[in-house]
């Protein structure tokens, strides 16, 4: 079982993260923790016309946590947020490519997914406050 | 080498249950993760289902026959624990829900009474999460200090620090964990409550650790309070114990109003129960305290002189065996002697709960985390460590099994 987490596209994540730093001047910037296992994850996003300009990542934690945050910022690159707004939780297992995690490991996978929604909650605000509330549902979920 | 008195641990093993369970992975359990809570043995199971099968009923407030028999079992463990620990009468002992409960009964009760404005409440850097909130709830409400005795590189308190608190003349109360869930360290409790008593300072102990893995005193050591959780020592949970010196007791005004608390009530006062029971306020957990003496019977037999040597034995062998390996930190006293049967560690860059999730395709059943000590984490300086703790029914064969694992997370992790 651990051999099909621990791949080389994992560790390769893990240990050299995409987009990873901070954004001084990022149009949102919103963070969350995992209590059971202390990862963190602060996520910036440069938004223009809906569209996600630029994103960066910050935190700390366990392999899964961290390499799923650099995955999913490479996923929504200079992507609508229309279509990020709706992502599941089976498009982000599928991305990282762990479908068969317990429980307790999937919180790990999906912490920056739910970092990402707040981080729409944020931003749909005022502008959509309909999508704000679905989003801010989502990520209760997760 | 065969030393005499070592423990049967074979023979002990039999008698839980659980050792004997396959994990989803095929493979057996190799349960260690004992400092968060341990293993029920087959007594201790039965004791509560006799219980509920045969004499389930409220206590102290029926004439009953049910009633009789629930009320003696109930007591009956109270002066089981109170033998225990040596306390000189049952008085002494109120039950509570956990050590953490009992923790903060004495902060509400004993501490809203007894700290002011300016006061000093000292504790150390190696304290778990229930003996440091409930102390900064109670200064800040009081507008009182909270202040530390530090812990060095390996995992000694600093003595001096210690003495300078002392110096200050503010200090009100001391309260030092007697074994570090993290660290392992068993601190010099005898000396803390010395230096302390000379200046006529209060000493609680939280014995989470230490009571089920080491014999404890209270007479000896003279402390005024000792908290600690049956759960963490063969026990059900949801039953932790306050040891408390009768003059405090004494003096100290109730925790939890309502039932059985009391001896009268009027429509403005009420006058309140004897000791201890003033303490137990409401339908307290009587099933599992009463499957708590069946777990004191167990550890009594055995004797917690031996429950010692196995865990001296075994953490020495660990300490060498898990140190060996490439790429490991192990936090903590070096010497088997100086510390109880917990090793934190960390491997290479592999964060513990990815250790944790390797470990469990073995059948290995370790914590990773803060372990609910995160003012020690910042201490130092990580985030979260492995940790392996035993108990009487643990192998050598057990921590081979452990340094199989490790292996193996070098092999995924290519360190
Ligand atoms: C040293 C120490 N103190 C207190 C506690 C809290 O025990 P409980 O959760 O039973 O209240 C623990 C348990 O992890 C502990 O290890």
């Amino acid at each position: 079982m651990s051999d099909d987490i621990y791949r080389e596209i994992i560790l390769d994540h893990y240990r050299n993260p995409r987009n990873k730093g901070k954004m001084p001047n990022a149009d949102v910037s919103i963070h969350d923790s995992n209590p059971l296992c202390g990862d963190e994850i602060d996520i910036h996003m440069k938004i223009e016309d809906d569209k996600i300009r630029d994103i960066k990542f910050e935190g700390r934690g366990c392999a899964i946590s961290q390499a799923s945050a650099s995955m999913l910022t490479e996923m929504v690159m200079n992507k609508q947020l229309t279509s990020v707004k709706d992502l599941t939780k089976d498009d982000i297992l599928e991305n990282i490519g762990l479908t068969n995690l317990g429980p307790a490991r999937i919180k790990c996978a999906l912490l920056s997914l739910k970092v990402l929604k707040l981080g729409m909650v944020k931003y749909y605000a005022d502008r959509d406050p309909t999508s704000a509330k679905k989003l801010a549902e989502d990520s209760r979920a997760l | 080498m065969m030393q005499k008195g070592l423990l049967n641990v074979k023979k002990i093993r039999k008698d839980f249950p659980i050792l004997k369970r396959q994990l989803d992975s095929g493979k057996p359990l190799i349960y260690l993760d004992n400092a968060a809570t341990t293993q029920k043995p087959l007594a201790v199971i039965n004791a509560i289902h006799d219980y509920y099968m045969n004499y389930n009923s409220n206590i102290h407030r029926a004439v009953h026959q049910l009633a009789e028999e629930a009320t003696a079992a109930y007591e009956s463990t109270r002066q089981k624990v109170a033998k225990f620990i040596n306390a000189r009468s049952t008085d002494e002992i109120v039950f509570t829900r956990n050590t953490t409960e009992a923790i903060n009964l004495v902060a509400y009760a004993w501490g809203r009474a007894n700290i002011g404005k300016g006061d000093k409440i000292v504790i150390t850097e190696i304290e778990h999460h229930s003996n440091i909130v409930p102390w900064q709830i109670l200064t800040q409400e009081k507008g009182a200090k909270l202040e530390y005795i530090g812990v060095d590189d390996s995992g000694y308190l600093k003595m001096d620090q210690y003495q300078k608190h002392l110096d200050s003349k503010k200090v009100k109360l001391v309260s030092v964990s007697q074994m570090s869930n993290v660290l392992g360290t068993i601190t010099p409790v005898n000396d803390i409550i010395k230096m302390s008593h000379e200046r006529g300072i209060p000493v609680l102990i939280d014995g989470a650790q230490s009571v089920p893995h080491m014999p404890v005193d209270v007479q000896k050591m003279d402390c005024d309070f000792l908290a600690f959780s049956a759960h963490k020592m063969l026990g059900p949970t949801g039953v932790g114990i306050l040891y408390v010196k009768r003059e405090i007791l004494e003096n100290m005004p109730p925790f939890i109003g309502g039932g059985d608390m009391i001896k009268e009530v009027h429509k403005y006062e009420t006058r309140y129960n004897d000791l201890p029971y003033k303490f137990e306020g409401g339908t307290p957990n009587i099933a599992d305290v009463i499957g708590f003496a069946a777990a004191i019977d167990y550890l009594n037999n055995i004797g917690m002189d031996r429950v010692r040597d196995h865990e001296i034995d075994i953490t020495r062998y660990a300490l060498d065996r898990i140190g060996g390996v490439k790429g490991v930190t192990i936090y903590g006293p070096p010497n088997p002697m100086d510390r109880g049967g917990v090793v934190s560690f960390n491997i290479g860059d592999i964060h513990p709960h990815d250790l944790a999730t390797i470990m469990n395709d073995h059948g290995i059943a370790i914590r990773s985390g803060h372990h609910c000590a995160q003012v020690l984490m910042e201490r130092l300086d990580v985030a979260a460590t492995s940790r392996a703790s035993f108990y009487i029914y643990n192998t050598k064969e057990e921590v081979d099994a452990l340094i199989g694992a490790l292996d193996e997370a070098r092999r995924l992790f290519k360190i």
